[in-house]
């Protein structure tokens, strides 16, 4: 079992520790609703060092990378992030990612913690012929995410940017507590936020400074749930190595390119037979597995699933037959054996 | 970890108090810890015949959904109503208000076949 840099921090601070993608994780410091609350009303801060980093340069560093992602990386410019999928060649998706442009022609890509070695051989392979230099970095890049609503107003506290200039996806470099970091606005809940790229060494002092600043410290429970409020994928469970993204609400990543990317045209030509959908129930807590039903026809299965803590209902990510996509659309979903009324509901499940 | 001496217990975690040949149960201090913050909670109709071992209600944490299993066999008599608008009775008071159902019991001599405090704690330190 791998350790982040923080994990006798978590310890101390009293974290249920559980294994994730090879790393011994917090996957919360008490409660995770509490966590949940805090990060959606006030700030908390999350170690995510488990993720994968890989930095992309040399000169076609540009154009290996719209290759071999969807999303296009000619209008990343210096400065900027966005979202995107790695394809493979059949269409699918062997990641979703975020792509930082840091410096011109120099590039990050953060990628899922239980993806790298598949993702890095990947990208290795594809890029032969081309001159770039691909480099993972992951165990030598801790990460943290502030998110909040008071997330910038906390992290100003500790570093000498300016952080009410910076833009959602921008990225820069800062110090902060006076240690060399990357910081970009971004994160996995929906709320205003930043992602703190550090040295392995500086981070344990840098989480504590933010948690004696206010920060409440959040587990992957808390991720998980906020993640699931803003209706985002989690590898694994939304998406797969089958998944064609165009027909998931995050279509809007897949580019149609000249020259193509990898797998472009097989994953244009697939007909969406099923989409991915949200759903909200009226009762109940819908669980990954869960079958859903319209009328008395299995038409789909829910990916992801639990109570939203802000809504206080059960909330679904799931993937339906087609003609059963509709927002608004009556369906239900089985929980030990009972169908509990749930409607299509579009995304996120929360207005921020 | 909380373990009152005078309750039963099952090695899935449930404890058993008896009062007048009925048996309350719940759920242990470390099980409602391990779940985490408990947000809804599926209890048996009253009336219902149990068998120990049986599975007979499902809680649901924030992260799953638990079954819990009647420790003894006999008649479900009474549910714990409190947790239909108050879930977190379970994380806050588990050997209190957070108590699940009654089972007036069919056959009291499967009592010994529970742990007692002390096996339960040797079960929770063995599970580490």
């Amino acid at each position: 079992m791998k350790h982040t840099p923080l994990f006798e921090l978590h310890q101390r601070l009293g974290a249920r520790m559980v294994p994730f993608a090879g790393f011994a994780m917090p996957l919360h410091y008490g409660s995770i609703q509490a966590e949940h609350r805090a990060v959606r009303e006030g700030v908390g801060v999350f170690d995510v060092s488990h993720m994968g980093e890989f930095w992309v340069s040399g000169p076609e560093a540009q154009d290996f990378l719209e290759s071999v992602t969807t999303n296009r990386v000619a209008r990343l410019r210096p400065g900027r992030a966005h979202y995107t999928m790695l394809p493979n060649a059949e269409g699918g998706v062997v990641d979703d990612a975020y792509l930082y442009h840091v410096e011109p022609g120099r590039y990050l890509l953060v990628v899922n913690a239980a993806n790298v070695e598949k993702d890095f051989a990947h990208l290795g392979g594809r890029a032969e012929g081309w001159d770039v230099v691909l480099e993972d970095r992951s165990d030598a890049t801790a990460l943290l995410a502030v998110q909040g609503p008071r997330a910038a107003e906390l992290l100003a506290s500790l570093t000498d940017a300016d952080l009410a200039a910076p833009k959602k996806n921008a990225v820069f470099r800062a110090r902060v507590l006076g240690r060399e970091a990357l910081l970009a606005r971004t994160g996995y809940t929906g709320e205003d936020g930043f992602e703190v790229f550090l040295a392995p060494e500086d981070a344990p002092a840098v989480f504590e400074a933010l948690v004696e600043a206010g920060a409440t410290p959040a587990g992957l429970g808390a991720r998980d749930t906020l993640r699931l409020e803003m209706g985002y994928p989690l590898y694994g469970h939304e998406l797969t190595d089958e998944t064609n993204p165009r027909c998931t609400p995050y279509a809007w990543v897949v580019k149609e390119k000249e020259p193509p990317f990898l797998g472009q045209e097989r994953m244009g030509a697939s007909p969406c037979d099923e989409r991915l959908v949200g759903l909200l129930l009226e009762s109940g807590i819908p669980r990954e597995g869960y079958p859903v039903y319209a009328g008395e026809e299995a038409v789909g299965r829910v990916t992801s699933g639990g109570l939203s803590p802000v809504l206080k209902r059960g909330i679904a990510l799931a993937w339906v037959q087609a003609p059963y996509a509709e927002e608004g659309t009556e369906l239900a979903v089985e929980i030990r054996g009972r169908r509990h009324p749930a409607r299509v509901h579009p995304l996120p499940f929360i207005r921020r | 970890m909380n373990v009152p001496e005078e309750l039963k217990y099952r090695d899935t975690h449930e404890w058993v108090r008896v009062e007048d040949g009925v048996a309350v149960v719940g759920i242990t201090d470390y099980a409602q810890g391990e779940l985490g913050d408990v947000v809804y909670v599926e209890l048996p109709e009253v009336g219902r015949k149990v068998e120990a071992g049986e599975a007979v209600a499902v809680i649901e944490s924030v992260k799953t959904a638990s079954d819990i299993y009647a420790p003894v066999s006999g008649e479900i008599v009474e549910v714990n109503e409190l947790l239909a608008e108050h879930p977190e009775k379970v994380n806050e008071d588990p050997y209190g208000e957070g108590w699940l159902f009654k089972i007036r019991m069919a056959r009291p001599e499967e009592l010994e076949a529970l742990l007692d405090a002390e096996g339960y704690r040797k079960l929770l330190e063995a599970e580490g």
